[in-house]
């Protein structure tokens, strides 16, 4: 399996339409495994996230690629049980090792999650609440801000008239929109996303699709998706994990197209021609 | 993911888990101290009768003369057996068929004010029954049998107070067995009747009978409705229309004037009546639980 | 046949009890109202209680009430969001506290009464007062509003917890703007619950609050509260029966209306907080 990843860090021609990709890891992961209590879910994972580009994970659902996002943000410090171990290099600090503030951390690191999670509050106070929680005391500064995300998710126009109403009233693709501003007015460098379209219809799906490509450059997208084609469309970068012995393993991780168009692993080749999984 | 506190790195979190856990320390140890003070205050009671060997002689019917040192209390704890025995006798069955009728027969409106009635009924005061029972109750069972306050008007007053309990908690666990088990019965052409009585009663029989567990708790707990209308005589229930005191009552009616092992051996009856509903409860616990497990296997 | 007799039976159980409940109730009305007056309520009680009113007796219970409530919600509620939010998963300090918590609700009343008459009013020396009566309640009330409230929070969706945390919130301000409002239906519930099993306490009160019909000049006075006067009206007053029911009215008004209040604050209180439509 190392040699497989020993590595994988080679970058090929920056694919057309993609300006935003330098090569400049902004996020180096080591080794990383994960446990709960007994159970490894997830081991010698490595592999680097590159500024301003989306990486996909793709693979069979159990294989610990959620567990591996929410290690980024230590959401898995709220598991009991939870071991990590290895390294993960974010702007010169060990996430896992260094003492981390890790309030600060998740505002620098947002995340969506499967199922949209509006809060039972107004529209206004689903984006108001993290400012104010991160110290944005001035009002027409928070106006501000609460516009722009609106406006970058697209849905300033749909619900400018009604901010003062229950966020739980919109319909399943706008509370994703929402959830995607509320992560976004925080001005997080990375953004994690745990198949966001994944509870939606096709056609929110599409429209929130189409939002995540328009963030690529101004953020750092990781998006865990199931949809192969998905991941084809919008990511710089792909990675593979796989169950091996029971354990998730990243079995590939390199440029998306050539993840997709030549793989590296007959697993990969496998599961993307759609043989497994 | 399920999400449970392991650690926080910001103050303020830590500093209101502490004082959270704190205050839950605090509770518990309330819990306790409630427990200790009862044990502490029928202490010198329960221990001059284990050293002399006269434990048996507590449930022994050697009479309840507490100024006397005479501590039987048998015919008391038998009365509050037989006044909570009949209340439930009546209540399950009359309690039950409400909440079939609500659940099956009642149209929606109908329900509806059954279901208020109900729920105002729960929230009426023992003491209102009480009142109700000594002016209204004891009066027309005098006519038929005197002395009227009686072990009879006891059982009815509680019935009534614990029928809405009852008739509601079955009501829930009726309406929460899955709708497709009598869609099911009806595909066979089963008879109404036969789909209530074989089909949705047993399938909600574990809520039921932790409901009625409780409501039993709460008729053997209960004090002021009983003292009003049972006529406070010490001695064994014999009949429907004799009068009988119960333990509750008799904690009650003593304790104003005790002193001494008098007032140790109405803290030891505190103790016997708290011993009793532990059981329930505990029995009421398993019930569910091992019916949980019934679901999960079957 | 068999069915068309089984749906008569029902019917008239149904029809059996609702009639004994609406002669409870009738009968509560009408011999209420037949001495009720609006001077009943403010005037001391003459001779007895057989004539003049229940001023001092309505103080007393409100202030009993106002103890046990000012005692048990705040410590109820930090002891059910400690229960679910902070304890840690499989703690045996938590399961034992919440099985403590189960069995002290089903203890009968009478034996509070003993424990509040044997603590506060000897061992801590209150004597008989509204404020020992007031702390007995408090106790009695305690599990069960904890476990409501517990049970409301537990509810929660864990969506929110998630979504709160990966936006860097606090988890006190979680709880504050969003598990608690989200709570709000059980905590309202566990106050009604509370403010009716304290309202219409009687046992629990006859050796902590005491007997006398005086205006209490103080909470280390002793108090008679309304459920006590009508037991004392009924029993050891002959020809009390017309005042004994017109306090049954109020007190059943009482309860009524203390609920629709609790329910009223508790809404006014969230909804500036929370927009749920």
């Amino acid at each position: 399996m190392n040699q497989q990843n020993a590595n994988p860090y080679t970058l090929g021609e920056i694919e057309q339409g993609t300006p935003c990709c330098v090569p400049q890891p902004l996020l180096q992961v080591r080794d990383l495994a994960v446990s709960y209590g007994e159970k490894t879910v997830l081991s010698q994972v490595s592999l680097d996230i590159y500024k301003g580009c989306i990486t996909a994970l793709i693979g069979p659902s159990g294989c610990g690629k959620t567990s591996f996002l929410t290690t980024l943000n230590r959401l898995t410090d709220q598991q009991a049980h939870a071991q990590v171990s290895g390294q993960i290099l974010f702007d010169g600090q060990d996430l896992l090792r260094d003492p981390i503030d890790t309030l600060r951390l998740r505002r620098r690191i947002g995340m969506i999650f499967q199922r949209p999670n509006p809060f039972p509050l107004s529209i206004w106070r689903n984006l108001e609440l993290p400012l104010k929680e991160h110290g944005v005391q001035d009002r027409r500064v928070r106006a501000q801000k609460i516009e722009q995300a609106l406006r970058d998710v697209g849905l300033w126009n749909e619900i400018s008239d009604r901010l003062d109403s229950s966020a739980l009233a919109l319909s399943g693709g706008q509370q994703q929109r929402l959830c995607i501003a509320r992560a976004l007015v925080l001005e997080p460098e990375i953004l994690l996303m745990d198949e966001p379209c994944s509870a939606l219809d096709p056609i929110s799906s599409g429209v929130v699709e189409e939002l995540i490509l328009r963030l690529r450059g101004r953020y750092t997208v990781i998006i865990v998706t199931h949809n192969l084609a998905q991941a084809r469309r919008v990511a710089n970068y792909a990675g593979f994990f796989w169950m091996t012995e029971r354990v998730g393993k990243l079995i590939e991780f390199g440029q998306c197209r050539h993840l997709f168009e030549s793989p590296g692993h007959e697993l990969t080749a496998a599961y993307i021609s759609g043989a497994r999984g | 993911m399920s999400i449970a506190m392991k650690r926080s790195n910001n103050r303020v979190d830590r500093r209101l888990g502490q004082i959270f856990s704190l205050l839950s320390a605090g509770a518990a140890l309330l819990l306790m101290l409630i427990v200790l003070f009862l044990l502490n205050e029928s202490w010198p009671f329960l221990a001059s009768f284990w050293h002399e060997g006269h434990w048996l002689d507590l449930f022994q019917s050697q009479g309840w003369y507490p100024l006397e040192g005479r501590f039987g209390m048998t015919p008391m704890i038998l009365a509050s057996i037989a006044v909570t025995l009949g209340a439930m006798l009546l209540a399950l069955p009359l309690g039950l068929a409400n909440a079939i009728y609500l659940e099956f027969y009642a149209s929606p409106v109908t329900a509806r004010g059954f279901r208020l009635l109900l729920n105002l009924l729960a929230g009426v005061p023992s003491v209102v029954f009480g009142l109700w029972g000594l002016t209204r109750l004891v009066p027309l069972i005098t006519q038929w049998q005197p002395p009227g306050a009686s072990l009879l008007a006891a059982i009815l007053v509680l019935t009534l107070m614990i029928l809405p309990t009852i008739a509601l908690t079955s009501a829930s666990a009726l309406a929460s067995v899955p709708k497709d088990l009598l869609a099911g019965s009806m595909a066979l052409g089963m008879r109404r009747k036969t789909q209530i009585l074989h089909i949705m009663l047993p399938a909600a029989r574990s809520g039921i009978a932790s409901g009625a567990l409780l409501a039993t708790a709460r008729a053997l707990g209960e004090t002021m409705a009983v003292l009003m209308v049972a006529g406070n005589v010490v001695q064994l229930p014999s009949g429907l229309f004799e009068p009988v005191r119960v333990l509750t009552a008799n904690i009650a009616l003593e304790m104003a004037y005790a002193m001494g092992d008098h007032r140790a051996s109405l803290f030891a009856s505190g103790l016997l009546l708290t011993l009793l509903v532990w059981l329930l409860s505990w029995v009421a616990h398993r019930v569910n639980s091992q019916s949980q497990r019934l679901a999960h296997h079957g | 046949m068999a069915d068309r007799l089984f749906a008569w039976l029902m019917l008239g159980c149904a029809v059996l009890v609702v009639a004994s409940l609406l002669w409870v109730l009738s009968d509560v009305l009408i011999e209420g109202f037949a001495h009720f007056s609006w001077s009943f309520l403010i005037t001391e009680p003459v001779d007895a209680g057989r004539s003049g009113g229940i001023g001092p007796i309505l103080i007393s219970t409100l202030w009993i009430l106002l103890i046990a409530l000012a005692a048990a919600l705040p410590l109820g509620l930090g002891v059910a969001i400690w229960l679910s939010e902070f304890a840690p998963r499989n703690s045996r300090f938590a399961v034992h506290t919440g099985i403590t918590l189960d069995i002290l609700a089903g203890v009968p009343s009478i034996v509070y009464g003993l424990f509040g008459n044997a603590f506060f009013s000897i061992y801590l020396g209150m004597g008989f007062s509204l404020l020992s009566g007031g702390l007995t309640l408090a106790c009695m009330i305690l599990p069960i509003f904890v476990r409501t409230c517990e049970s409301g929070l537990r509810a929660v969706s864990d969506d929110w917890r998630k979504g709160a945390l990966a936006l860097g919130m606090t988890r006190s301000s979680a709880i504050w703007h969003i598990l608690l409002p989200a709570a709000r239906p059980a905590i309202v519930a566990g106050m009604v619950l509370g403010i009716g099993r304290a309202t219409a306490e009687t046992a629990a009160l006859l050796f902590t609050s005491g007997y006398v019909d005086r205006m209490p000049e103080s909470l280390l006075d002793s108090g008679r509260a309304l459920a006590v006067h009508i037991y004392d009206l009924s029993m050891n007053v002959t020809g009390g029966d017309g005042a004994a029911y017109a306090s049954a009215l109020v007190l059943v008004v009482l309860i009524i209306s203390l609920n629709t209040l609790a329910q009223s604050l508790v809404d006014n209180w969230f909804k500036r907080r929370l927009v749920v439509s």
